[in-house]
């Protein structure tokens, strides 16, 4: 199909590299420089989509970011996106986008139903219609909001792209290179001030690419183009394109989204997709322009309707003609602009000026060159479903309230201008607390609240030569100020038409007899009547007729629909726009991909992987690994076809039975060293460390100070004022800080250092009956008998020639001894333990049998520990002393943890002694009792016993003290599981403890 | 993101602390008989201020100090950032 509304010779797009792409399955031509929407228009198709609600024919409004109408999914190398605006998406090779919101298709849409039913979509729909019956939410109501709602469809497969993140600092951030930002660009960057400016189009120049200006003799256009170059070649300046500055965040911190490859068919190898930039500015400069404002009247969107500004900006940008019998409605000058523009490429457009006479120079030029205007006229109604094919106009009375008679005028596309809106999200979201301004009926900055500035359109300014003339100051002031650096740059001859007063006038009344929609917000389809209907409803303020009616919204934000639904609610208030207030502008501006947003942290990004020096034996001999925190541990070691089950039952009983290595590296590692040490971990443990001897190790657990068991571990006095403190692997870094709250804060007077040594050390287990026999083996060269190094004992031995830290310690309750060597000795350790352990039948053991091991013999570990257990719960009240004072001792006296019935750990056996029990059921008195049953208690964890080779979990049981013998119920609802279960003692295995001393 | 002044390792990001709630609380001491109310107040009760407001930040990803912060909880603007031994006044 030929591009039948391309101009010939006008526009910024490249003729000689024709773009074939597809819209629903068709294919067009367009050329490289367009966007989706220009192209489209090129080719004359203007129905895009549905509207969210009523399912109403959808065309193009803007030409840019403001677009309320035109998003579309988009297929790009394989991969589909929701919620792209067509007028933002830059045409590249093979690009494929469909319409959403439609079904079957955008021509014949079943959802326009809701048109036609509109009655039951009124304002707070959602809320009202929907509510009843009940049974029909599920079959009828909700099936058919989810077919007939939402922007497009998200993929559900991995997405292949990559997305970078990037902090930078500079001296001035610019938002926006129009005019403003270009001259303060400019100004800044000669003061040699680092400076980024932003632009989120393609091409740099905002209004100046689309306005007929002269700067310094030369076109707008041309100055920009010559300024860009400029700035680009200074090195204390980054200047960026497709890049949107979405949000203002605290203490001057600015995030911008740059798109670097979805103007390509397919991203360039080790490209990312796009960049998030997080900035923070010492200055920013706020020239985001302003956004046309739409006229209300009936049928307001029928495609074909669009702002004038975009109507200029596709035969100026992109030498399209949005149609060939233009109708330009407008209240002020800049409609004149559009209709010229349409004349001197040869189309002949009606203007419908609201205004009665209005005396300015583009009006008489328009005279001059013979344009058809009627003032005091405006379009009443647009007529056509799914393109304008004609319009009602009428002559409109002085006061704005009456229409004269209606006459009916071809046209097949209206071109709205209701005057402009300075775009002020970024210093509202900065916090800066916007006024109202009269004279353009419309919100301002005020104060500035964080370093920011806004300046030209943005500050309602819409005078090129005061813009440049403030432009050129604030870069040059503020630039100044940060390098004492002047170099002034004089400002450049302007060249400008005068602009007369625009009308106050922004809505049609509705002529007698009649009923059109009249909409405000085009994405969220919400009408006058809606609005009016919220205000009889009472809902008064802005907030709430906001979010009854969904009024601004939309993905677009209201940027073309709040002002004139605050001056609906106001007119009909009776009260004036800034008492009636706005509602808060927040972060994105526009739409950003949650990709972006996620940048690399995800899958095995998210977090770093820490490895044991082990490692690569784990790995070479079949480990199954599993996350532990940031660790990769070992869970089983797989042999032949065994499954977990398997496997940790024959290392756990290998461990019982001979000898076992656990790899234990994670465990955290705190060296603590000075002549406090003793006093202080007095002051953290819970039990007596004062009379501690060297070389000896103690258990101990800590406390928060609400009494709460934080932690537990073991520590060495490895000599007279340094200790070696472990964690658990989960609450290594917790504690750490938590050392350093009361060595800082709170007892600064005692001299003790801590630092974490987490990493400094390869940790092995050894446990069996074997392991003393393994340990001979490997210290030949030191007596490690029971009588020198006993239970709890520690020493150095030399493991060949490699320093060891030998700790006669347990977890699996059996003969036990941790080895640590400095972490490149890890592996050499490990494989000595196995070489020399093969005699005694040793195998090593993962996470799953350290499990098994620990449970059957009650020690408690992370989901005991949970943050909701005391001591006393978790049988550990013997370690509490009762002399001595300790972080949270205090909070030990509260009535809940004296309780005579205080929940306590348990261990539960099903009664038949087969059943496995899933961790986190809970424990009932009744199985059959009614609902809510009581509950007394929940499984903390569960394994297979190999002692007794049958199922045992431990709980956390309410008044476990007295219920040992006790026959309850275990209910797992999400497993669908009843099991009947007798409570005995968590010490399942070697209650007295006798092995661990043997 | 807020932008703190370590004062022992200059401006940088929030990212690189952790936060620690109010700094005016002071840990009764050692073995000293306190009341319930005493030290529910020191382990529960806060007062949940708008505006300045004294609090303790640690620098977790930079030197590790504890320090002291005032900021506005309503702006977040910060006033004043000092060394974990140096006294609020
Ligand atoms: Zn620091």
């Amino acid at each position: 199909m030929s591009q039948e509304f391309r101009l010939k010779d006008i526009g910024l797009i490249k003729r000689n590299k024709k773009i074939s792409f597809k819209f629903n399955g068709k294919k067009y031509q367009g050329y490289e420089g367009d966007t989706l929407a220009s192209a489209l228009l090129a080719n004359g198709v203007h129905l895009v989509g549905r509207s969210f609600k009523y399912h109403r024919p959808r065309g193009f409004f803007g030409a840019g970011a403001d677009e309320p109408y035109a998003v579309v999914q988009l297929y790009r190398d394989g991969e589909t996106e929701p919620n792209i605006k067509a007028t933002e998406q830059e045409l590249f090779e093979g690009l494929e986008a469909k319409s959403v919101n439609c079904w079957p298709s955008v021509n014949f849409d079943i959802g326009a139903i809701n048109n036609i039913l509109k009655i039951f979509l009124p304002a707070g729909f959602y809320y009202k219609t929907f509510m009843w019956p009940k049974s029909f939410w599920y079959k009828v109501y909700e099936p058919f909001i989810r077919k007939a709602a939402g922007l497009g469809v998200a993929s559900t497969k991995h997405d292949k792209e990559r997305y970078e993140h990037k902090y930078e600092y500079c001296d001035l951030l610019i938002a926006g290179s129009g005019p403003s930002g270009l001259s303060s660009a400019y100004a800044a960057a000669k003061n040699g001030a680092k400076v980024i400016l932003a632009e989120d189009k393609s091409r740099f120049g905002g209004s100046l690419l689309t306005s007929d200006v002269n700067i310094g003799n030369q076109s707008g256009k041309n100055w920009a183009e010559k300024i860009i170059a400029e700035l680009k070649d200074m090195p204390n300046v980054i200047v960026k394109n497709r890049s949107q500055i979405f949000g203002y965040y605290d203490h001057n911190m600015l995030v911008m989204s740059e798109k670097i490859s979805d103007h390509l068919p397919k991203t360039k190898k080790y490209h990312p997709n796009k960049k998030l930039w997080y900035i923070r500015a010492k200055e920013v400069l706020i020239s985001s322009g302003s956004i046309e404002r739409p006229i209300v009247f009936g049928n307001n969107d029928t495609p074909g309707v669009m702002l004038s500004s975009a109507a200029k900006e596709y035969m100026k940008v992109y030498g399209v003609l949005v149609g060939k019998k233009p109708l330009v409605f407008t209240n002020n000058d800049s409609g004149y602009e559009t209709a010229i523009e349409f004349k001197k490429n040869g189309i002949d457009p009606i203007v419908l000026d609201s205004r009665e006479n209005p005396a300015s120079e583009i009006v008489d030029e328009a005279k001059n060159l013979g344009l058809n205007i009627k003032f005091s006229y405006v379009v009443v109604a647009a007529k056509g479903y799914k393109k304008v094919k004609s319009a009602d106009i009428a002559l409109i009375s002085k006061d704005k309230k009456k229409l004269g008679k209606i006459e009916n005028i071809n046209c097949d596309c209206i071109c709205v201008s209701g005057f402009w809106t300075p775009t002020i999200h970024l210093a509202s979201q900065s916090g800066n607390k916007t006024k109202f301004d009269d004279n353009i009926d419309a919100f301002i900055p005020g104060k500035s609240k964080q370093n920011e500035t806004t300046l030209g359109a943005a500050n309602g300014v819409f005078s090129l030569k005061e813009t440049l003339k403030t432009s050129f100051e604030a870069g040059n002031n503020l630039s100044k100020k940060i390098t004492n650096i002047e170099n002034k740059v004089s400002i450049p001859n302007i060249v400008e038409k005068k602009y007369s007063k625009h009308d106050k006038f922004w809505c049609v009344p509705l002529p007698k007899g009649k009923n059109y929609k009249r909409f405000l917000d085009f994405q969220n389809d919400v009408s006058v009547s809606d609005i009016e209907l919220a205000l009889r409803e009472g809902y008064r303020s802005i907030e709430h007729v906001k979010r009854y009616t969904t009024l601004g919204m939309a993905t677009d934000q209201g940027k073309t629909s709040n002002l004139n639904g605050l001056q609906l609610v106001s007119d009909i208030e009776n009260k004036v726009v800034p008492s009636v207030g706005h509602t808060t502008f927040r972060p994105p501006y526009t739409p950003i991909s949650i990709g972006a947003i996620v940048g690399r942290e995800i899958g095995k990004h998210s977090k770093p992987t820490r490895k044991s020096p082990m490692h690569s034996w784990h790995e070479k001999n079949n480990a199954i690994f599993v996350d532990a925190g940031v660790w990769l541990r070992p869970r089983y070691y797989k042999k032949g076809d065994e499954n977990l089950f398997e496997a940790s039952k024959r290392e756990a009983k290998n461990v019982r039975t001979n000898v076992g290595v656990c790899d234990v590296t994670t465990l955290g590692k705190i060296d603590i060293k000075g002549p406090d040490a003793a006093e202080f971990l007095n002051r953290v443990y819970t039990n007596a460390w004062l009379k501690l001897p060297v070389g000896k190790a103690r258990y101990g657990v800590m406390l928060r100070e609400d009494g709460i068991v934080m932690d537990d571990g073991t520590t060495t006095r490895i000599s007279e004022n340094h200790y070696h403190m472990t964690t658990t692997t989960a609450q290594a870094a917790n504690v750490l800080s938590h050392l350093e709250y009361y060595l800082q804060l709170v007892w600064p007077e005692l001299n003790v250092n801590v630092v974490s040594t987490t990493e400094q050390w390869a940790g092995a287990a050894i446990a069996g009956p074997n392991s003393r026999n393994l340990l001979k083996k490997l210290f030949p060269n030191n007596d490690v008998s029971n009588e020198n190094l006993p239970f709890m004992g520690f020493m150095e031995g030399d493991l060949f020639g490699v320093k060891t830290r030998i700790f006669r310690i347990s977890f699996s309750g059996e003969l036990a001894y941790e080895l640590n060597v400095e972490s490149d000795y890890g592996k050499f350790m490990w494989e000595k333990i196995v070489e020399l352990g093969e005699e005694f039948k040793i195998q090593p053991y993962g996470t799953e049998a350290l499990s098994t091991l620990r449970i059957e013999m009650g020690h408690v570990a992370g989901s005991e520990l949970d943050g909701r257990t005391i001591p006393y719960d978790n049988a550990l009240e013997g370690l509490v002393s009762k002399k001595k004072d300790f972080i949270g001792k205090r909070s030990l006296q509260r009535l809940a943890f004296v309780a005579k019935d205080r929940q306590r750990i348990v261990g539960v056996v099903p009664i038949d002694k087969k059943t496995n029990i899933p961790e986190g059921s809970h424990l009932v008195k009744d199985a059959k009792a009614s609902l809510p049953n009581k509950k007394l208690g929940h499984i903390s964890a569960s394994c297979w016993s190999v002692e007794y080779d049958n199922p045992f979990s431990l709980a956390i049981l309410k008044d476990g003290k007295n219920m040992i013998g006790e026959k309850l119920f275990v209910m797992s609802p999400l497993k669908n599981k009843i099991i009947p279960v007798e409570i005995v003692s968590s010490h399942y295995v070697d209650p007295k403890g006798e092995r661990v001393r043997s | 993101m807020l932008y703190i002044k370590c004062p022992h390792c200059g401006m940088r990001s929030q990212n690189e602390f952790s936060y620690g709630g109010d700094a005016s609380v002071k840990r009764p001491e050692l073995n000293k008989e306190i009341s319930d109310q005493e030290w529910d107040n020191f382990v529960y009760n806060r007062k949940s201020l708008r505006g300045k407001h004294w609090e303790l930040w640690q620098h977790l990803s930079g030197c590790r100090q504890w320090i002291k912060v005032q900021r506005d909880t309503a702006t977040h603007e910060i006033f004043n950032t000092l060394k974990a031994e140096e006294e609020i006044n």
